[in-house]
């Protein structure tokens, strides 16, 4: 009964978080005179398949960076970097994928091993503040953020080729035969722009990786373990300080691969209009999707389908396509809320179903499960 | 860094309470007519001369404030045990109140917007962390995205076609009033320009102070000194301390924990807005889109730099202030400059450490300072990307080295349910 409760009560929670979203964005809507209904019809027709594999595609960007903020959350480290740690990695991809020491499909290795190493090694620095000097990981990687927004500005002006008659920098282009090819997603006559990213399917397997690891290695159990209780993993032989250091670069390994899809799938160099502010998006999403490989993908699925529906709605309705982001953004705070509504729901529950059954034992002490009752329900 | 620090730096408690009382006060003397003579004698040395120029002195005040008033934004909200990432979103409210309300009442009541529109984010804020127990960062990154999307939406919906506005930005706004005393400025000005070592550098500061000064700036630098008596001399700023170091005792006490953390967090919001109002209304002449530019978080940084308290706050903002200052004045020769005061700091520091017999330490440091050093003499310019990167290096520095001297509120962003007392 409590489990089918529990699972009902799981999937009840999102939902609840989701109508509240989009109530408090029709709210807005209505309070700044914008036709609502207009809006969301626009927004919540069914895509068409050009538009699909834009979903897919910005999915698939979301996805790796919700997963590389899921790493650190399970182990309590608040990653707030990726966006950093994407940009530069995605830069020294790019220039290894342009320099193509090496022919084919090898070169494509490298590179996407280089951005990983790069990603790990610039989320490093952050673990081994925290590590080593006790710098909250939240600080130090906003603040590496903006020295990432730097360095790469600078580097890319030191590397960079102009392109004729454009006014937009950028690395060498990536050889043909190191891109990474698409993925039809209709039948073949369906014209161009109808393909996903082929970096889909080493999405998903990274998404695999992660749950393997996770919930199958040793490694994966110290690394919950510790977010759980720093002083249970202690006791139970665990180096923090390594696993710290260790969650961090794992983080920003998987952040390198964010900006990858789009390198290998579409622009084929790094420019100075390289798509920007996916780590912020994947801390939204990894929380939605509450750090599990098949929610983070739902949560990525539904925020790349926000955005790509809303595109028309300046053309169309005379909208500014920018309400999603409220949407976005009020989901993240109704879906930790109705979580907490959930779970304070359960808790008292439990504790009336433990009263009742203690209550003929001892009935002369009611007092005791009742009183924090009470307070569960005024707080 | 170090001469900046020590103010700062809890001071062990002295023998007699008169010392203690003294002690700050001649500390910050000390660290700040230190500062300027360091800065004078940088000078000299590297040809820097924009270094202490009055306009720079100008553009650094400017440059302070929307930092300043974040952090004591942020200061409020974690005294009172709540982090408070969406400085930055606030701020942006901030920044958009100003630009509509100057816009269509005038700037008064533009300032009084950016207030409440940073304090309409507190009250999410507030509402999600204090009331629904929200973890506070992920509060914060909410409250961030949710304010970046409403301002891009309301401005669309408010100022486009609106002559001088679109989509990105407001229309030219109404300043307040600015504070000038021409006759003591030019004499001021003349003993800068006879380039005296310290005197001259004085004179470009106070000359700075009495040349178009905003009214804002000055209610800013109040806002400082109400926030040190409000919060460490009253019984109200006693409670909203509590509140941050043990919420529990506080309300075994009968404070209602709740309710200040509620008013703290509306106060940081309101800061925050401000701080925003300020970047719209002095720092520029209109709402633009991304003017904040991340100060809420260097705001954030600012805070912890000074070490959860308003002085040193003032001296952290300080520094980023004039840093990004700099970068923007001539960047490349007086970033270039500073570079050779911080080789020279480090290995002053490194020395300090090989005598206390902090070996380690001391190596590090020096390695640091000779590289910086052989940057210094191997550029004649620091190029722009990097002066534009300098005050996130320094807040790194500093967490990393001084971090173990910081100390936070005890309960700084621990969720607190009512009752929890027990």
């Amino acid at each position: 009964m409590t489990r089918v409760l529990r699972a009902l009560l799981g999937l009840l929670a999102p939902l609840l978080a989701l109508v509240a979203a989009f109530a408090i964005t029709s709210l807005v809507l209505i309070s700044a005179g914008d036709p609502v209904g207009e809006v969301w019809a626009e927004i919540l027709q069914v895509p068409e398949t050009r538009n699909l594999a834009n979903i897919v595609n910005q999915a698939c960007v979301l996805y790796l960076s919700g997963l590389a903020v899921a790493v650190a959350f399970r182990m309590n480290l608040f990653n707030i970097g990726v966006d950093g740690q994407y940009r530069i990695a995605a830069f020294v991809g790019a220039v290894v994928a342009g320099e193509a020491w090496l022919p084919g499909y090898l070169n494509t290795a490298l590179a996407i091993v280089c951005a990983m190493a790069v990603g790990a090694l610039w989320a490093g620095i952050a673990g081994v503040l925290r590590a080593t000097r006790g710098v909250s990981e939240v600080i130090s990687t906003i603040m590496l953020n903006f020295i990432s927004t730097s360095v790469v500005a600078y580097l890319l002006r030191e590397a960079a080729v102009r392109e004729e008659g454009s006014n937009t920098i950028g690395t060498k282009e990536i050889p043909e035969g190191s891109r990474i090819g698409s993925i039809p997603l209709a039948a073949a006559d369906s014209g161009p722009g109808v393909e996903v990213y082929g970096f889909v399917v080493l999405a998903i397997l990274a998404g695999v990786t992660y749950w393997f690891v996770m919930s199958r290695t040793r490694f994966g159990f110290d690394l919950r373990a510790t977010g759980q209780s720093t002083t249970a993993a202690v006791a139970s032989g665990i180096n923090v300080r390594r696993m710290t250091i260790l969650t961090m670069m794992l983080s920003g390994a998987v952040a390198g691969l964010v900006g990858l899809p789009i390198l290998f799938g579409e622009a084929y160099s790094y420019g100075s209009t390289f798509q920007s502010g996916l780590g912020f998006a994947g801390i939204a999403i990894a929380l939605l999707g509450r750090n599990n490989p098949v929610g983070i993908a739902l949560a990525a699925l539904l925020f790349a389908f926000l955005e790509e529906q809303s595109n028309p709605l300046q053309i169309l309705v005379g909208v500014s396509p920018e309400i999603v982001a409220i949407t976005q953004g009020v989901i993240v705070l109704t879906v930790v809320i109705s979580y907490e509504v959930v779970r304070r729901f359960l808790t008292r529950r439990e504790q009336s179903r433990v009263a009742r059954a203690e209550r003929p034992a001892e009935p002369a002490e009611p007092a005791g499960p009742a009183e924090t009752q009470d307070q569960e329900t005024r707080a | 860094m170090s001469v900046v620090t020590d103010p700062v730096a809890p001071t062990p408690a002295p023998a007699s309470s008169r010392g203690r009382r003294l002690r700050p006060a001649y500390w910050w003397l000390l660290g700040i007519g230190g500062f300027i003579a360091l800065l004078s004698l940088l000078e000299r040395v590297t040809g820097a001369d924009d270094l202490t120029s009055a306009g720079t002195v100008g553009a650094t005040l400017i440059a302070t404030m929307p930092i300043m008033l974040a952090a004591l934004g942020g200061l409020w909200a974690e005294r009172a045990g709540v982090v408070n990432i969406g400085l930055e979103g606030m701020m942006i409210l901030g920044t958009f109140g100003a630009g509509f309300f100057a816009f269509t009442y005038g700037p008064w009541i533009g300032v009084a917007g950016s207030v409440a529109l940073g304090m309409v984010g507190g009250l999410v804020h507030a509402l999600a962390t204090v009331v629904f127990g929200v973890d506070h960062i992920i509060s914060g990154v909410a409250i961030n995205i949710i304010a970046l999307g409403a301002v891009q939406y309301l401005a669309s919906l408010t100022f486009s076609g609106v002559e001088g506005g679109g989509p990105t930005q407001s229309p030219k706004i109404g300043d307040v009033p600015t504070i000038s005393f021409p006759a003591l400025g030019d004499r001021l000005g003349e003993i800068e320009d006879t380039n005296w070592f310290f005197v001259s550098e004085l004179a470009a500061i106070a000359r700075a102070l009495v040349t178009n000064l905003s009214v804002l700036v000055l209610i800013s630098l109040a806002l400082v000194v109400l926030t040190y008596v409000v919060l460490w001399r009253t019984a109200f700023g006693l409670r909203l301390r509590a509140c941050g170091e043990s919420p529990a005792a506080a309300e075994s006490l009968g404070v209602a924990v709740m309710r200040y953390k509620f008013v703290a967090v509306l106060i940081s919001g309101g800061l925050a807005g401000l701080a925003g109002g300020f970047l719209a209304m002095v720092a520029s002449s209109n709402y633009r889109e991304g003017q904040t530019g991340g100060r809420g978080y260097i705001g954030l940084a600012a805070m912890i730099f000074g070490n959860w308290r308003p002085g040193g706050l003032l001296a952290g903002s300080g520094l980023f202030g004039y840093t990004e200052t700099l970068g923007l004045r001539q960047g490349g020769t007086s970033v270039r400059a500073l570079l050779l005061l911080v080789s020279l700091l480090a290995i002053a520091f490194a020395i300090w450490q090989v005598r206390r017999s902090n070996f380690t330490t001391a190596t590090v440091v020096f390695i640091i300072g000779a590289a910086v050093g052989a940057v210094y003499l191997s550029i004649d310019q620091v190029p722009g990307d990097f002066t534009r990167m300098t005050p996130y290096v320094i807040t790194l520095l500093v967490l990393a080295f001084a971090s173990q001297r910081l100390r936070m509120p005890a309960a700084d962003g621990q969720v607190y349910r009512k009752g929890s007392a027990g």
